[in-house]
Formats: C-alpha cells, sequence, structure tokens
C-alpha cells in the first residue's frame, strides 16, 4: 500500500518507537522565542546538560517586542526581561539569535520560511502552535510545550503518538475576490474549531496547487484553529522557485541533491487517509467571522445564524454567549456595520504578498476617519521590502500606520490592544475573547476584506470596490 | 525528577468540577522566566482578596491550616481550558505530587506527567468516599501497584497508567532523562541519514 507525504516524512525521523509507548522523533529544525523558552534554558542548566545540537536552533524575539521605536529600551519591565533573558540564553549555549535590531528579526513564522531556513521535508518544531504554518513546504511542523522545548534542547527529539491523517482536496478555481485566508476560513466553519483534533492534514487539489508559497503559508497557519496537530502541503515546482537563492537555501551541489530528494516527497496514489475531505473552490466566498472561535465564519455577504437554526445544545449556547460578547445579532448580515479598527498583520497575513494585496485595493484612496489602520509586517525583511517598493508610500497617503516587526496586536501581549467593546477587522488566527484586548471584538478576515473595510469604515465587500 | 513509589500523606479537599488552569494559574502571572515559583500563585484568586497576597481569604482550604497534605483531591474535570504547562508547575511547587479527581483533562494530564505530579482517575463514589473523610485521615497511593487506599476505612480502588510513564515516575526518570539515555541511538540515527 502507497504511503502518505506525512507517512514518509515521519518514517524518515523515526529514531525508535517504544512499545506501548509514544515514538521518538528527530527534530531537524527548532525555532525558539522569548516567551516559551526560558524555563526550558533553566530546565538544562539546572541539569547541567548542554544543548545537544545549538545549530539545529534558531532564536528570534517577536510576542512580546514593541513595534514603535525598537531602537529604545523596552518599557514593560517583564517584556524587557523576557528578551534580555533570551538574550543572554543565546549567548550561554551559542544559539543564533535574529533579535531586535537584527535585520532577520520578526515572527518566528514569518523569518523562518523568507530566509529559507524552511525545507521541504524537515521536522520543525517551536514553542507556539503556529508552526504548522512552515508545513506548506512540505514539511512536518508543530507547536510543543516548554517540557518538549526543554526536551529538544537536550536530545533534538521529542516523543509523540503518531496522529491520525486528513486530506483536504480543493479543487477547481476561486471566485473573483477570494483568497486563501478565505479558503482556511471556509475549511474552518465547516469542520469546526474541534473538526481535525487528533489529525495531521494535508491540502491538496488544482486550488492548492495555484496557491502562491505565502498564500499557503496562511491556510496552514490556521490548521491548528480547527484542532490539528498540523497541515501541510507536498512541495512543488512554486515550493523550489520560492526556496532558490535565500539566504540558508542550499546551494550549488547540495541544490541540485535536495531537489532530487525533494521531489520524491508526495502522496502515493494508492495511499489511504483516515479521513477525507473534497471542496469545490467555486464554493467559496469572502469570509468573515462573527464569533468567539474562528470556526463561527460566514461568507462576507451572508446572514449570522440564528440559535434555532443549530441542532446542537452546546453548540447553540456557544454561540449565544459569543454573539452577546461581540454585540452582534442572530440573523443580520455583517455589511454596512462601523468597525473601529483594522489590524493587518500576524503570522497568518503580513508577508509582502498580503501587504501588496492591501496596497492594491487603497493605492490612491485616503482612509474613512473614524478607524484606526495598523499593518504591522512580519519582518524587518518584509519591512525593507515594503519601502524598496514604494507601498510605504500608498498606505502613509491612505493614512495608515505603519509599524516594526512583531505579533503586536495579535495576542496584545505589548501595548498594541483593541480598545473594550471596538470591533476589529483582523487579519490574524484568533479571535478569542480577550484576545487582542480585554473585551476587544475580533472579525477575521482576509487582507482584501480588512483594505476594502478600512477604506469606507464598515465591514464591505471588497468585490464592490474591485468592480 | 523525583521518583515516586508510594505515597502516603494527609489531603487537601477541592471539591469544585471543572476547574480550569486560569484559575490554577491566572495569564497575568505567565511573563516570568523561571518555573519556580509559581507554587505561590497557585489559585491566586480564589486564594487572596483583592489581589493582595497579604490578604488571604480565610475560608478557602488552602488557607486553612487544619488541611495539609502532599495529595491534592479535586472535583470532576480537573485542569481544562488553557494548555499552559505553567498550571502543572505552580501545583508541583506548592507541594503537591499527586493530584485525585474522577477526570482529567487531557493536556493537564501529560503536563501533569511530564513533571512529576501523578494524576490519579478514581471512579465518582470513590472521589465521594474521599470527600467524606475527616481532615486527619490519610491516604495511600501506591505506583507500583496502580492502587490508592482511604488508610481509615481501607477501602481501595485501582486507577490507569501507561506503562512508559508508570516507569518514568517510579524511577524519577522524565521524558528528558530518558532522551538521553537513548543518545547513543539519536546519534546512530544522525550518521546514518544526515
Ligand atoms: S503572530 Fe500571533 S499567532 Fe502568530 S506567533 Fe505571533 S502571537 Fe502567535
Amino acid at each position: 500500500m502507497g504511503r502518505t507525504l506525512f507517512e514518509k516524512i515521519w518514517n524518515n525521523h523515526l529514531v525508535k518507537t517504544i512499545p506501548g509507548g509514544p515514538d521518538v522523533i528527530y527534530i531537524d529544525k527548532h525555532f525558539i522565542h522569548e516567551v516559551t523558552s526560558p524555563q526550558a534554558f533553566a530546565g538544562i542548566e539546572k541539569r547541567g546538560f548542554k544543548i545537544f545540537r545549538p545549530k539545529q536552533v534558531v532564536a528570534t524575539a517577536d510576542h512580546n517586542v514593541p513595534t514603535i521605536n525598537q531602537h529604545l529600551p523596552i518599557r514593560d519591565m517583564l517584556s524587557r526581561l523576557q528578551v534580555d533573558q533570551l538574550i543572554a540564553n543565546c549567548n550561554t549555549h551559542g544559539i543564533e539569535l535574529y533579535g531586535l535590531g537584527h535585520p532577520f528579526q520578526g515572527i518566528v513564522h514569518v523569518i523562518g520560511p523568507e530566509l529559507g531556513i524552511t525545507q521541504p521535508g524537515m521536522t520543525i518544531v517551536c514553542g507556539d502552535s503556529h508552526t504548522s504554518t512552515h508545513g506548506a513546504f512540505g514539511s512536518i511542523a508543530f507547536g510543543i510545550g516548554t517540557s518538549e522545548v526543554e526536551m529538544v534542547f537536550a536530545s533534538q527529539c521529542v516523543l509523540q503518538s503518531r496522529p491520525k491523517v486528513m486530506r483536504i482536496n480543493i479543487n477547481g478555481e476561486l471566485n473573483k475576490g477570494v483568497v486563501s485566508k478565505d479558503i482556511i476560513l471556509y475549511i474552518i466553519s465547516k469542520i469546526t474549531a474541534s473538526g481535525a483534533t487528533g489529525y495531521f492534514v494535508e491540502y491538496a487539489g488544482s486550488a492548492i496547487r495555484a496557491q502562491s508559497m505565502e498564500a499557503r503559508m496562511t491556510i496552514c497557519n490556521m490548521s491548528i484553529e480547527m484542532g490539528a496537530r498540523g497541515g501541510m502541503i507536498a512541495p512543488d515546482e512554486t515550493t523550489f522557485n520560492y526556496i532558490k537563492g535565500r539566504t540558508f537555501a542550499p546551494q550549488g551541489e547540495e541544490w541540485d541533491k535536495k531537489l532530487n530528494e525533494w521531489k520524491q516527497l508526495q502522496t502515493d496514489d494508492d495511499a489511504v487517509f483516515d479521513k477525507e475531505i473534497n471542496i469545490d473552490a467555486a464554493d467559496i466566498e469572502p469570509m468573515i467571522t462573527y464569533g468567539t472561535n474562528p470556526g463561527l465564519g460566514i461568507a462576507i455577504n451572508g446572514l449570522i445564524p440564528t440559535a434555532e437554526s443549530i441542532p446542537d445544545e452546546g453548540e447553540r449556547k456557544n454561540i449565544i454567549k459569543a454573539l452577546e460578547y461581540m454585540g452582534l445579532q442572530q440573523g443580520k448580515t455583517l455589511l454596512g456595520m462601523p468597525v473601529q479598527n483594522i489590524f493587518i498583520g500576524s503570522c497568518t497575513n503580513s508577508r509582502i504578498e498580503d501587504l501588496r494585496l492591501v496596497a492594491g485595493v487603497v493605492k490612491g484612496k485616503k482612509k474613512s476617519e473614524h478607524v484606526k489602520v495598523m499593518i504591522v509586517p512580519g519582518s524587518q525583511q518584509v519591512a525593507a521590502q515594503i519601502k524598496a517598493e514604494g507601498l510605504d508610500k500608498v498606505f502613509e497617503e491612505a493614512g495608515f500606520e505603519v509599524r516594526q516587526a512583531g505579533c503586536s496586536a495579535c495576542l496584545g501581549m505589548n501595548e498594541d490592544k483593541i480598545p473594550a467593546g471596538e470591533y476589529c477587522i483582523s487579519t490574524s488566527n484568533r479571535n478569542f475573547e480577550g484576545r487582542q484586548g480585554a473585551g476587544a471584538r475580533t472579525l477575521l478576515a482576509s487582507p482584501l476584506t480588512a483594505a476594502a473595510s478600512a477604506i469606507t469604515g464598515v465591514v464591505t465587500d471588497v468585490r464592490t470596490l474591485l468592480n | 525528577m523525583e521518583p515516586i513509589k508510594t505515597i502516603h500523606s494527609r489531603f487537601v479537599p477541592l471539591p469544585l468540577e471543572n476547574v480550569d488552569t486560569d484559575q490554577i494559574i491566572p495569564a497575568r502571572f505567565l511573563k516570568a522566566t523561571t518555573r519556580e515559583g509559581f507554587g505561590k500563585n497557585l489559585f491566586r484568586d480564589w486564594r487572596y482578596l483583592d489581589n493582595d497576597d497579604t490578604n488571604p481569604k480565610k475560608d478557602f482550604v488552602l488557607n486553612r491550616p487544619e488541611y495539609e497534605g502532599k495529595i491534592l483531591v479535586a472535583g470532576k474535570n480537573f485542569g481544562c481550558g488553557s494548555s499552559r504547562e505553567h498550571a502543572a508547575w505552580a501545583i508541583l511547587d506548592h507541594g503537591f505530587t499527586v493530584v485525585v479527581s474522577s477526570f482529567f483533562a487531557d493536556i493537564f494530564k501529560g503536563n501533569s506527567l511530564n513533571n512529576g505530579v501523578l494524576p490519579v482517575q478514581v471512579s465518582d463514589e470513590f472521589l465521594q468516599k474521599i470527600f467524606n473523610q475527616d481532615n486527619q485521615s490519610t491516604l495511600t497511593v501506591d505506583l507500583e501497584n496502580q492502587k490508592i487506599i482511604i488508610d481509615n476505612t481501607g477501602e481501595e480502588e485501582t486507577f490507569d497508567i501507561n506503562n512508559y510513564k508508570k516507569n518514568c515516575l517510579l524511577n524519577g526518570y522524565d521524558d528528558i532523562d530518558y532522551l538521553v539515555s537513548i543518545k547513543e541511538d539519536i546519534e546512530k540515527f544522525e550518521n546514518q541519514t544526515l
């Protein structure tokens, strides 16, 4: 019987199977950041261990960092302490750090791919659930807890039970105004926020093949929002072209050798998945969420469901509670509703292509007077690219505020927060209660929808502006 | 990690269901850079008035001197909510090595085992029998034989635990000790494949 892409990579990294227990999986790349690593470093030091393979660890500061005046000391004491601790730990243990002020600094899931560190066939972990992003290159990438960060420090391995595998096929052509963020929001709205619990997901089909690398990353990024351990897409010419020539990409003979290996990384035709889902790309419209988990989404021109239309009692209660928090009403449309904030950023949608999409919509226009628009590039390199392409001028003329690289209002750990009770159309990945600040009301959507709504000041179907 | 073989101790009862990790350790304490010290914030908002640690709520069980021990006994679905490992750290740091409940949230269970805290899952009836004991009575948790005993009455129940994890706890090994013990296998793997 044929094997799935997941199985091939897993087996390639299987050091040992513990009878009646988990597998020992070898990790190729370990990304770390300031929030979930300090206790793991402390643990290693307490045991008197060295980091087993420091060259396979890459660090950056992203969750806690301010996104203005990054050249000044961090004002929040506890945040500064965490960032300083990361610097000290990386120095002590010989780990490459792309910290504040470094031209490679940025959100961990943005910089790995853009530097060519993330490559097909790898196993990649990070103490962050959105590590699934790196699966877009045909790698097994997943988030881990702090004890597991320590495990990888000590042994370059983790103990994992093998998950089940699911394939989601999306075939056909996307409608105008529909981008990869809409694909993943659509999938999660169909299978719910826990619909892929226990699975590793492979995305396939002609609509996926047609996506750029950055668009694929957006899809894999949000795999975790339907409960999956991770998501992946088989590598192809798009993948290889993206990687070629990047800072840490293989070169010369090494490139040819790797390319040959990478071309084998496909699910065999006769491989069997534990679950398979088929989606017609033409059914997908621009999406927006109305609730407090990423599964509570609708087509932008659709209606918020009514409680009575939901058969499951638990789910019904959830929606009623969510709508109360969001200040929204059953059975109504979101179109035309005023919003006060637009956040364009996060590891889901802060890459150069995302920002080009935004610029394409807003060029020559001005934002509505009553919205505040924040653009936070995913990395220093993206920030530099915006300038090089003159997008910063477009954004400035539109009245947008362009900030420096970091996680920012995605999780509200630094000072970038959405005020209580206000609405924010956000290109990030989580709309949990209080995620963007206490009482903040998040509507997840694509960069196109965010850009269109920034111009009008109300929830807007981008297709009305494209015409 | 300290080995766990047999724990014989008085217990602290917390007869509440669905105790979530936000209650065990509130989010505002997650900016710390060490694993230690979370114990003082264990059940922080249940334990102190107005977030003031000089102002304990007298009737909360951790503030009542007549209750003490290495065993925490709690209601059903203990440790639900966020996956923060800090919850297990706080429980251990406070001095508990065993938590007894009639159901544990999955991730909390894993995090506990990774940190040398033994989750003992018992039936609803047995849990009730424990809650019915007075504050001087003791429990015996025998990991080798996977048994928990109410010493006063001699009533006992067996509990489940994955064999690999059981061995880890009995020997005071954690996953890291295990992984370090197979370093040769890991190096062999590297030589063959990298
Ligand atoms: S951008 Fe948001 S989701 Fe992504 S790593 Fe940062 S905090 Fe997590």
